[in-house]
């Protein structure tokens, strides 16, 4: 993606699980609210029968047809709503997208319009909801002794084409992203990590905190490793257990013909790891850059 | 699938301070230091934004975001050339993607949406899809036709489009009392609401239906759209056989300019789907279909409107009116209305706004 201001910006295609993961978390919270809305009509009506002295005569026919009209309703302002008002938002991502940290966007980088999330939104049912409901009442039917024929087949075959799209393309788009141009893509998130240059041994002036020692680092043992691996030196500084830490410095040690001591690792690494980035980003700014050890 | 951060749902973390700016011995991360108080506030506006309460976001930050947007922009770009820290790289490309979905995302409300879509967008989308709409015409007046006649040469396709249930009186053979009789009505106004409620919820399924199956290439909506109007054509047929032709057409109008208006709607943008990925024409597959798109889903919101005005006016009206003359008067009064809409309607500055859409 390329923001306006000429910026180029990786983007992650949400893998496929994340979202089938967050279809079933949105379905699951719809079913469940609906359920609960139908249950507590179900009292109201209870209520009413018992106020009519558990006469169905008696009742109020209005009152009845009243809790009709608000279960159908919200049936449909629940099922188009959730995901539209959601999507709509400035986050653009449902509650189950949000979850498995997931949302969507338009194609190349466009602002996402109305439009599209309408249109992406209008195509989930004929993809998963219709065949699947479909299939649910021929399975009944089937169980019952009717003659289903072939539809249930056929239906299978609806159902499967849509659900395995987004294995058929780069993209993972499903038919819904196609017709509204939009893709859903994880949702970066980070917290900025501690300065790694200002802690410990890696400071200018710094020392072990062990030993008192200094490490300095010369230009033969600083021109073997490049920016591969300094990154990975920095991955493993900021999180990994110092048995780890052990095997690295043996590593290093060995490649660099120094003699592996025991007992102050991370002070080592971290001298290392910041002398070697002041290497590596001083010939940066002359243009040369090192990949990895093998340029 | 990654595992929801939980603290980030409840209030931040407290923010360890940066360490002072003297202390870091390499230039990338002074320079890191000296701005991240900017990258940290573009943050927190970000987070409050994303929770979706623009109103308590102080004015300043609201004035700040474009300039802050611009500052971690510019930071990343210069953190790629100077830089190695992946860590604060890889926070920077995050920021700056959230920060681009906020500045340049979907700012416009719901309600201002709405208004500009009552307001040109919704006939300016239909007048679009006239060719699609011409070939759904079409396509509806044959499948009536054709009920009409399947129905004329054998009656067993009636039972076959109409599985009659019990006490169905509108099947062959009925008398013309019978007929005439299940055009009026006999309940007064009790339970017309929910009649209402329960056409409205019904008929935009199937209309959603309709659309969403133009990305077959559009042939499903048409086949739907033909069986729908098949069951026209064979009840014409059969109100014809007692001469009610005229009292079926006024009962139906009252609603059935709209309604059908909406399917008819609803057909053609399901097709504009399907012709656009058929035939693309000089746009790649996927952006023709985006576009088609985008613009049958204006067409879309605006048959459910359809959908609710004809549920209203299928319960009431029509059962509550029962002169021919009058049924009559209201069809017509939608189907003019409607047709002004769309065709004549054209506020200022349409051009320009299509120009931009």
């Amino acid at each position: 993606m390329i923001t306006p201001e000429g910026l180029t910006l990786p983007i992650t295609i949400a893998p496929r699980a994340s979202r089938a993961g967050a279809l079933i978390i949105d379905v699951m919270i719809i079913v469940v609210s609906l359920i609960a809305v139908a249950l507590l009509l179900v009292w109201i009506a209870e209520g009413l029968l018992a106020g009519s002295a558990l006469d169905p005569e008696q009742l109020s026919r209005g009152a009845l047809e009243f809790l009709g009209i608000i279960m159908v309703l919200f049936i449909f302002a629940w099922w188009y709503g959730y995901f539209l008002v959601q999507e709509l938002g400035p986050r653009g991502a449902t509650l189950g997208k949000r979850i498995t940290g997931i949302r969507i966007a338009a194609r190349g980088g466009a602002r996402l319009t109305p439009e599209a999330v309408i249109a992406r939104n209008l195509l989930r049912d004929i993809e998963i909801f219709y065949p699947l409901v479909t299939l649910s009442v021929l399975a009944v039917l089937a169980d019952t002794g009717q003659d289903i024929g072939s539809l249930g087949w056929v239906l299978t075959g609806w159902f499967l084409l849509f659900l395995l799209f987004p294995f058929f393309n780069r993209d993972a788009l499903r038919a819904g992203d196609i017709v509204a141009g939009t893709w859903v893509v994880e949702r970066p998130r980070g917290k900025l990590a501690a300065v790694l240059s200002t802690q410990g041994a890696a400071t200018a002036e710094g020392a072990s905190e062990v030993t008192g020692v200094r490490y300095d680092f010369g230009e033969a043992e600083l021109s073997i490793y490049g920016e591969k691996e300094l990154q990975t030196l920095e991955r493993m500084l900021r999180d990994s257990p110092p048995e780890a830490l052990a095997t690295v410095h043996a590593t290093i040690c060995r490649k660099i013909g120094w003699d592996p001591g025991a007992g102050d690792e991370r002070a080592f690494l971290e001298a290392f790891y910041a002398q070697l980035r002041e290497r590596l980003e001083a010939d940066m700014r002359f243009g040369k850059r090192k990949a990895d050890k093998f340029s | 699938m990654k595992a929801p951060i939980i603290s980030s749902w409840f209030g931040r973390g407290a923010v360890a301070a940066p360490p002072d700016i003297e202390s870091a011995a390499l230039r990338s991360d002074r320079f890191r230091l000296e701005r991240e108080g900017d990258w940290r506030r573009l943050e927190d506006i970000l987070a409050r934004m994303e929770r979706g309460g623009l109103r308590r976001i102080a004015d300043d930050d609201l004035i700040a975001l474009p300039a802050l947007y611009r500052t971690a922009a510019s930071s990343l770009s210069v953190a790629r050339e100077t830089s190695l820290d992946a860590a604060t790289l890889a926070y920077l490309e995050a920021l700056v993607q959230r920060a681009w979905f906020q500045v340049y995302g979907p700012r416009q409300g719901f309600i201002r949406w709405l208004r500009g879509f009552l307001l040109g967008g919704w006939s300016r989308a239909v007048r679009a899809l006239w060719l699609d709409i011409c070939i759904a015409l079409f396509v509806m007046v044959t499948g009536t036709i054709v009920g009409w006649l399947l129905v004329a040469q054998d009656e067993a396709w009636y039972y076959r489009l109409f599985p009659a249930g019990a006490g169905e009186t509108r099947v062959p053979g009925a008398s013309r009392e019978q007929l005439l009789k299940s055009l009026g009505h006999d309940e007064g106004a009790a339970g017309l609401a929910g009649f209402a409620a329960q056409l409205f919820s019904n008929n935009s399924g199937v209309c959603i239906l309709a659309f969403a199956l133009g990305f077959a290439f559009g042939i499903p909506s048409l086949m739907l759209l033909v069986q729908n109007m098949a069951l026209l054509g064979a009840m014409l047929w059969l109100f014809n056989g007692q001469g009610l032709v005229v009292e079926l057409a006024a009962w139906l109008s009252v609603h059935g300019t709209t309604e059908l208006f909406g399917i008819l709607l609803s057909g053609a943008a399901g097709l504009h789907i399907g012709r656009a990925m058929a035939f693309p024409g000089k746009l790649p597959v996927l952006d023709a279909a985006a576009a088609a798109g985008r613009r049958s889903a204006v067409v879309m919101v605006g048959v459910v409107i359809m959908m609710v005005v004809a549920a209203i006016l299928e319960a009431y009206p029509r059962q509550l009116v029962e002169d021919t003359g009058s049924r009559f008067v209201i069809g017509g009064t939608m189907l003019t209305f409607w047709l002004s809409y769309f065709i004549l309607y054209r506020p200022a500055g349409d051009a320009a706004a299509q120009e931009a859409g």
